[in-house]
């Protein structure tokens, strides 16, 4: 069996625009990059199948000329599923949007603060608050992002806040178990 | 907000509805006896799948009614508990049980396949699920939140538990992939649950790496089947050992990485500290022991039975030394115990890697000694947070103090499992870790006893991470370390920061000044000795809507669960010894490939397939 070289470079050029846009920050992007490498990878599975022949059906044509069904369920199954997470992605950068104004994935402010404690040296046994000198580009880094979004439907943006229990408390209202 | 709400509650649904297709194909469930067994005990091989998925539907169709939705999914779990056990303790008896399911000739069909290493799995983390679920249920009857999104919590979690199950029984790396999928769907769901801001955030980090993890696990399918002409598991041996051995070595690889992310295998574990910690406590607790975990099953099925000649240990042994140091390092530098643990969730998985890597019968059966452990003990330290969270209204290092005085059974809860996770003597988390030790020294090479030292290390640094949170949070005054902390977030962060600080008593209903406040009146209450302890309640108490009462008290129900589990973990060093014998069995199994062979295509097909120790370089290490 040749694979159809077609088919593989359609394979290529799919994955290739689809990991170039995955690795956007913004999730609409991120969104049409999976479309893209799912469907490579769902062409990918037609290769896998070898050449094309008679259709799969029994009593139509001899079993030794039809095509391999077998991928074609697997390529089905995984059509739906990626409908799904699609489906999900696509509600997830909506909501990103409504909340911030943007669909563009942020730091972790936990991740940011550690950082910058390590920035600091404030973990070390030598740290003294008192002559602290935050680098510059770290803060101002902090202040921009601060500001950088503000949302006209939430007033109060969480990300940029540290992480507390009264917020964590507010949001266990919202979640229940 | 509605359209994640509507999307969510769809999900389910559709996912029900695919996967009720997938397992029963066109004739129904047509179960077949095969090679003589008795047919009862192969019935029971669908139901942690099938259970699951119908209550699913029916927690659905009773979204309105809360109790009866809860009374459902917990008949459900507890039902696949219950199976789970019996197909354990069946597959001692009389072997592999194997379903094809539809009546499909195994080759072409879908089977289900349990043998030692799937029923453990199964019972393990069936019983995690079900733990986890009575305590959020209890938690949910606490907080008495009527018209949240939790609707929709039963039927996901129930897809989450059929999705973990399949992926477990399955004999077919396309099933494997379907189950991944399931449970990965229903993670995002509960991940996501409720879509505030950090959790959107955190969700969309863990959603773009987990579709991507899945497409890379569904190329190397396309390109194992392109290779072979088949996905079936017990097919797949013979196949591939009489492929070219670069294209084996390609297909190991690809499927090594996807399973790897899933499992965060340290290059490509990023993503779980930063996503696991903003979910609500129940939702973290069962992620941190049962998704990775899946990961590493299938690690573990696909190099020993598909690629049994190890050519990829020494990469494996320098990733899990890698995911040891790298991961405990990274929960040393945490202030928030929730990431904290997260981190010793990566740094732990390492050791199972070793355990793999290392390859021996030994080394499998203490890697599956270890998963087994380390599913109840992470899982157990996730949920005893989420008391802690609701008690002291933080997870935080710096928030936190004196919860061993004001509680002293949350004291009790987490100390155990936390010492347990360290590797105390002599609970299992020792006798985990020594017999990885043993395996390694037996193997004598250079790498192993490198990683021995690593794991040792490892180990030390787990117990100066819990202890560090330990200290702070239980047995420090409360806030007296909070003070540098709060201040210092202020100066970085808001100009004003001085108008909170001096109007402390109006408390804003805003949030970023609700938290500002809280760390205000922290100090206030640290000048006040007497009141040390109650310093971290008074946190608790700013949140406008939500009395200091409620907050003090911790429900029962949740409580009893997690002391359940951390029994449980604790009953794992009693039966360590049956356990072991359990874990060896089943390594055993493993090693020698033809049984699982033997089970689902016969012994025919068995003959052709070499176990690993004739495969692998030398006797008994691959």
């Amino acid at each position: 069996m040749s694979p159809a070289l077609v088919l593989v470079a359609v394979v290529f050029v799919l994955v290739a625009t689809g990991v170039y846009l995955v690795l956007e920050r913004s999730l609409t992007r991120v969104l049409v990059g999976v479309i893209l490498m799912s469907n490579g990878i769902n062409v990918l599975f037609l290769v896998a199948s070898g050449a094309a022949g008679e259709p799969a059906l029994v009593g139509s044509a001899e079993p030794a000329r039809m095509s391999d069904p077998l991928p074609q369920a697997m390529v089905l199954t995984a059509i739906v599923i990626t409908l799904g997470l699609t489906a999900f992605l696509l509600a997830m950068a909506y909501r990103s949007w409504q909340l911030h104004g943007h669909d563009e994935v942020q730091d972790d402010v936990e991740d940011r603060q550690v950082r910058g404690r390590a920035v600091r040296d404030e973990t070390s046994g030598s740290y003294d608050p008192d002559d602290e000198e935050a680098p510059v580009e770290e803060r101002s880094e902090d202040r921009r992002r601060a500001h950088a979004s503000p949302s006209p439907r939430d007033p109060s943006p969480h990300d940029r806040a540290p992480d507390d229990g009264p917020r964590r408390a507010a949001q266990r209202r919202e979640e229940g178990p | 907000m509605s359209g994640v709400g509507a999307l969510a509650a769809a999900l389910p649904h559709l996912l029900a509805l695919g996967a009720d297709d997938a397992p029963t194909g066109p004739q129904g469930l047509g179960l077949r006896a095969t090679q003589g067994q008795v047919l009862e005990w192969p019935t029971l091989v669908p139901l942690p799948v099938l259970v699951p998925l119908v209550a699913a539907g029916l927690a659905l169709a009773l979204a309105r009614h809360r109790r009866a939705q809860a009374a459902v999914s917990t008949v459900a779990l507890s039902v696949v508990l219950a199976t789970s056990v019996a197909m354990l303790l069946a597959v001692q008896d009389v072997g592999t049980l194997v379903v094809t399911v539809g009546g499909w000739p195994a080759a072409s069909g879908i089977s289900l396949v349990a043998d030692q290493l799937s029923t453990l799995m199964l019972s393990v983390s069936s019983a995690v699920t079900l733990g986890v679920l009575v305590y959020s249920v209890a938690q949910g009857a606490a907080d008495g939140d009527d018209g949240a999104p939790v609707a929709i919590f039963h039927p996901t979690y129930l897809v989450l538990s059929a999705g973990v199950s399949n992926a477990f029984l399955s004999g077919d790396l396309f099933n494997l992939y379907v189950g991944f999928e399931m449970l990965l769907a229903a993670s995002f769901v509960l991940l996501t649950l409720g879509g505030t801001s950090a959790r959107i955030r955190a969700g969309s980090t863990y959603v773009v790496v987990s579709i991507a993890s899945s497409l890379v696990f569904l190329a190397a399918i396309a390109l194992v089947y392109a290779a072979t002409g088949t996905a079936n598991l017990a097919q797949l041996p013979e196949r591939l050992d009489a492929l070219d051995d670069g294209v084996r070595l390609a297909l190991q690889l690809a499927l090594l990485v996807a399973f790897g992310i899933k499992a965060a295998v340290f290059p490509l574990s990023a993503w779980l500290p930063d996503s696991y910690p903003t979910a609500p406590a129940p939702v973290t607790a069962v992620f941190a022991g049962l998704l990775t975990k899946v990961g590493v099953y299938a690690i573990i099925r696909t190099q020993t039975l598909l690629f049994p000649e190890g050519r990829l240990d020494d990469l494996l042994l320098v990733v899990a030394l890698a995911t040891m140091v790298v991961g405990i390092l990274g929960a040393v530098a945490q202030s928030d115990v929730k990431r904290l643990l997260s981190f010793t969730l990566v740094s732990h998985i390492g050791y199972m890697v070793f355990g793999i890597a290392v390859g021996s019968v030994a080394g499998l059966a203490s890697a599956i000694f270890y998963v087994v452990h380390h599913i109840t003990v992470q899982t157990t330290l996730f949920l005893v947070l989420g008391l802690v969270e609701r008690r002291g209204g933080s997870t935080s290092m710096d928030h936190l103090g004196g919860m061993a005085k004001l509680s002293p059974l949350l004291g009790v809860l987490f100390f155990v499992p936390a010492m347990n996770l360290a590797g105390i003597p002599p609970l299992s988390g020792f006798l985990g870790k020594v017999g990885l030790i043993q395996a390694g020294v037996a193997d004598g090479g250079v790498l192993p006893l490198v990683l021995v030292g690593g794991s040792v290390v490892t180990s030390l640094l787990t117990l100066y991470a819990v202890a560090k949170a330990w200290n702070r949070a239980f047995w420090s005054r409360p806030a007296t370390v909070g003070r540098e902390e709060e201040t210092r977030s202020d100066d970085d962060e808001a100009p004003d920061a001085a108008t909170t600080l001096s109007g402390v008593g109006e408390v804003s209903q805003r949030q970023d000044a609700v938290e500002r406040a809280q760390g205000v009146s922290a100090l206030a209450t640290e000048e006040d000795d007497e009141a040390a302890a109650a310093g971290a309640l008074t946190g608790a108490a700013v949140d406008p809507e939500r009395t200091p009462v409620e907050m003090t008290r911790v429900p029962r129900g949740m409580v009893a669960p997690t002391a359940a589990l951390v029994a449980l973990g604790l009953s794992l060093t009693v039966l360590a010894g049956p356990l072991l014998r359990v874990a060896e069995d089943s390594a055993l199994e493993l090693d020698q490939r033809q049984p699982y062979v033997r089970a689902v295509l016969g012994q025919a097909a068995a003959d052709r397939v070499a176990p690993t120790t004739q495969v692998g370089p030398a006797g008994g290490s691959r």
